[in-house]
């Protein structure tokens, strides 16, 4: 989350990042918080020089919502629209916050704290994906407004930064508001602080049940089923398609009757080219692989920046599975069928937004 | 003819709560209250036969009162007043034991219903986030009253396999709370300053005594139409509670303790008698554990009256509140709220960083 401070190398905000994005921003999501649209997400984007009104603005609050305090002409500066839910936006805050501190919030049974996710973990992922990756997503509408459906995607960038930008992705620009529901490894679960985050985030463990639980009571899953195979290889392999694991992910569908939703993002490969691997190093610190990019760990923490690249998020046309008889989760022949599926029509749309692609950073 | 009901375990406050009870019920004829000591709650009608179910004297018991429903409850996680966990354990593993075949031998034995316990299920980062009954566990309980639990279950499935004319009900508890619990987790509850593992916030389920004695009952009973109540069931309130968030509705402030150090800390309180810090209860607090209720609800027939928040609301009304009262924590709040609005961006500490940001902006 401290990547939030690196707005400032992000040189190109101009370009048409801001604008050609459907802009469907979160002014006053939060329910019942009376109108607290982006709690610390519009001060972070109210950076110094950051200010293109309209673009990449703070989001204008809705008409006649907006009760406007008195207005200091130093702060006029960032354009009237920020300005109207100044008072609004911290009294919202104050209840966000008192909520909190007395421990009136609800979580589900996989720990999911949506408030916590809408007002604080959102707001500062969004400027990385808005304003560093510049995110463009493509074919949300594939995503089914209501109901579950398994969103399954490509893997890399040495840390899972793809997910997150996923889950914003899905969340910002679906227009049924969907949250998506990320599975993770077992290895996020056992990293102190990293487990807390991901389980208020909605992440669960990558499990048959926890996915099959999930998809039954109508949520988004997101699944990543290359794994540690498809985030940790090597910078020469970018964006071949590592194995499918065992295509679990296809039967837990089937089971469900839910939707697969092939995803495609381009872009997460080069954030951390990785050109070497301390095994090592790695098995010392229980982790998978341990990277070596050109400028980790030579730089220390600064080596640990992503590089600025300039992402696309792809959603292709679902897959039904819902004709399929009872008996046929447990078809494996099937399952490698509807695996290979998935895979190369992942693939596919890969190489087609690799050549549609301009340049990696812009 | 009516039923006899012999009850372990009365000497605790849910056994008595338990046998006070089912007395009253129309079908019962009679209840015979066994335990070690001699209760200090009132049993009403009950006979209090004083005996220690680590002795052979039961099955004389459930011979000379034709006992036809055995309910077994003295399977807990500490021991009554004096006595350490060697007793604890004994008790629990030996006496059921012991009553198991004490049962087997008894002709007249028609029903036993078994107090287990959800603990049976472990805590690690990879189980999946809900148990249902048949999860099995992806690492068993090494030690503590989780291991007598899981070994009291696997006693009474030898039982019901050699007995298969008597109904076998194992019911597991999600963390018991009433106005006097007495369990591991409610004396941690009860400490002034809540020691928490860094950067863990486990998940909660709780069960109010009440629905416990309500569900024994139904356990105990002839099952009602369309209903099973042979067989294990989870009993679990509704809904799910942070750690954080109780610590909250408490008022209790935390202290986190990085994992290693926590087994230290443990060992310290355990050393000044203040509670019984095992390594279960630490897996617990640090990975947390939630079940899943559909067989209770769709099998049994149970509806718990008490959700998970409504039973902890009614432990922190009883139980006063801590150091830092919710009420005083949101009072504080709304102080600040009422700051004039340069200084009321002051509590917006949650986005320390975003503050910052906005600072410079000016």
């Amino acid at each position: 989350m401290a990547d939030a401070k690196v707005i400032p190398f992000d040189d190109d905000r101009s370009r048409s990042g801001g604008a050609s994005r459907p802009a469907r921003r979160r002014t006053g999501a939060g329910g019942g918080s009376g109108g607290r649209g982006d709690g610390p997400a519009a001060p972070v984007s109210a950076l110094p020089g950051a200010q293109a009104p309209g673009a990449a603005g703070p989001p204008p609050p809705e008409a006649g919502g907006a009760e406007y305090g008195p207005e200091e002409p130093g702060r006029a500066a960032s354009g009237p629209a920020s300005d109207g839910g100044w008072e609004r936006r911290i009294a919202g805050g104050l209840a966000f916050l008192r909520r909190r501190v007395t421990g009136e919030y609800e979580v589900d049974e996989f720990g999911y704290d949506k408030e916590l996710t809408e007002q604080v973990l959102m707001s500062a992922l969004r400027p990385l994906a808005e304003k560093y990756f510049r995110v463009e997503v493509k074919g949300v509408e594939n995503i089914p407004s209501e109901g579950g459906a398994l969103i399954v995607a490509n893997h890399s960038g040495t840390l899972p930064l793809d997910g997150l930008m996923l889950q914003v992705a899905v969340h910002d620009n679906h227009p049924a508001d969907r949250h998506l529901r990320l599975l993770a490894a077992d290895l996020v679960f056992q990293l102190p602080v990293v487990n807390e985050l991901a389980r208020k985030a909605g992440h669960t463990l990558a499990c048959a049940e926890d996915a099959q639980r999930l998809l039954e009571t109508g949520e988004i899953v997101g699944v990543m089923p290359e794994g540690f195979k498809g985030i940790g290889k090597p910078f020469g392999e970018r964006y071949k398609l590592q194995r499918f694991g065992r295509g679990g992910f296809v039967s837990t569908a089937l089971r469900a009757g839910a939707p697969i939703v092939p995803c495609s993002i381009v872009g997460a490969e080069e954030i951390y080219p990785m050109i070497g691997n301390a095994k090592t190093l790695a098995r010392l610190l229980g982790f998978p692989y341990f990277p070596i990019t050109p400028t980790f760990p030579w730089l220390g923490p600064l080596g640990a920046v992503p590089l600025p690249t300039k992402w696309t998020i792809q959603f292709g046309e679902p897959i039904p599975t819902d004709g399929y008889p009872q008996e046929a989760a447990e078809d494996p022949m099937l399952m490698f069928n509807l695996t290979d599926q998935v895979r190369e029509q992942i693939q596919h749309t890969l190489y087609k937004l690799l050549v549609q692609r301009r340049s990696v950073f812009f | 003819m009516g039923k006899v009901v012999l009850v372990t375990g009365v000497a605790r406050q849910l056994g008595g709560r338990f046998v006070r009870r089912v007395q009253r019920d129309p079908g019962v004829d009679r209840v015979i209250a066994v335990d070690a000591v001699a209760p200090e709650h009132d049993l009403g009608d009950a006979r209090f036969v004083r005996a220690d179910i680590r002795q052979s004297a039961l099955a004389r018991i459930l011979a000379e009162h034709a006992v036809d429903t055995v309910v077994h409850l003295d399977v807990s996680g500490k021991a009554l007043g004096a006595g350490g966990r060697t007793t604890v354990k004994e008790t629990n593993v030996i006496g059921t034991m012991q009553l198991l075949g004490a049962c087997q031998k008894s002709p007249s034995v028609r029903r036993l219903v078994v107090k287990s316990s959800t603990s049976v299920y472990g805590s690690a980062s990879r189980d999946p986030a809900v148990f249902t009954e048949t999860t099995p566990p992806k690492s068993l309980p090494s030690g503590g009253f989780a291991k007598d639990a899981v070994e009291v279950e696997g006693y009474v499935r030898g039982f019901a396999r050699r007995r298969p004319d008597v109904a076998v009900c194992v019911l597991r508890f999600a963390n018991i709370l009433g106005p006097r619990p007495d369990s591991p987790l409610a004396d941690y509850l009860a400490l002034p300053v809540l020691p928490t593992v860094f950067g863990y916030d486990p998940r909660l389920q709780f069960v109010h005594e009440d629905d416990v004695v309500d569900v024994l009952r139904i356990a105990a009973g002839e099952p009602r139409r369309g209903t099973l109540n042979s067989g294990t069931f989870n009993i679990a309130g509704d809904g799910v509670l942070l750690l954080s968030q109780c610590s909250r509705r408490l008022g209790k402030p935390t202290v986190p303790v990085p994992l290693p150090a926590v087994t230290w800390v443990g060992s310290a309180l355990r050393t000044i008698g203040m509670t019984d810090f095992s390594p279960e209860q630490i897996r617990l607090l640090t990975h947390g554990r939630v079940v899943s209720t559909v067989q209770m609800r769709e099998t049994l027939g149970f509806r718990p009256e008490f959700t998970t928040a409504e039973t902890f609301a009614e432990y922190a009304r009883s139980h006063g509140p801590g150091l830092l009262p919710p009420q005083a924590v949101g009072r504080a709040v709304d102080r600040l709220a009422e700051l004039p609005l340069p200084g009321g961006a002051g509590p917006r500490e949650r986005g320390a960083g975003a503050v910052e940001t906005t600072d410079g902006a000016r």
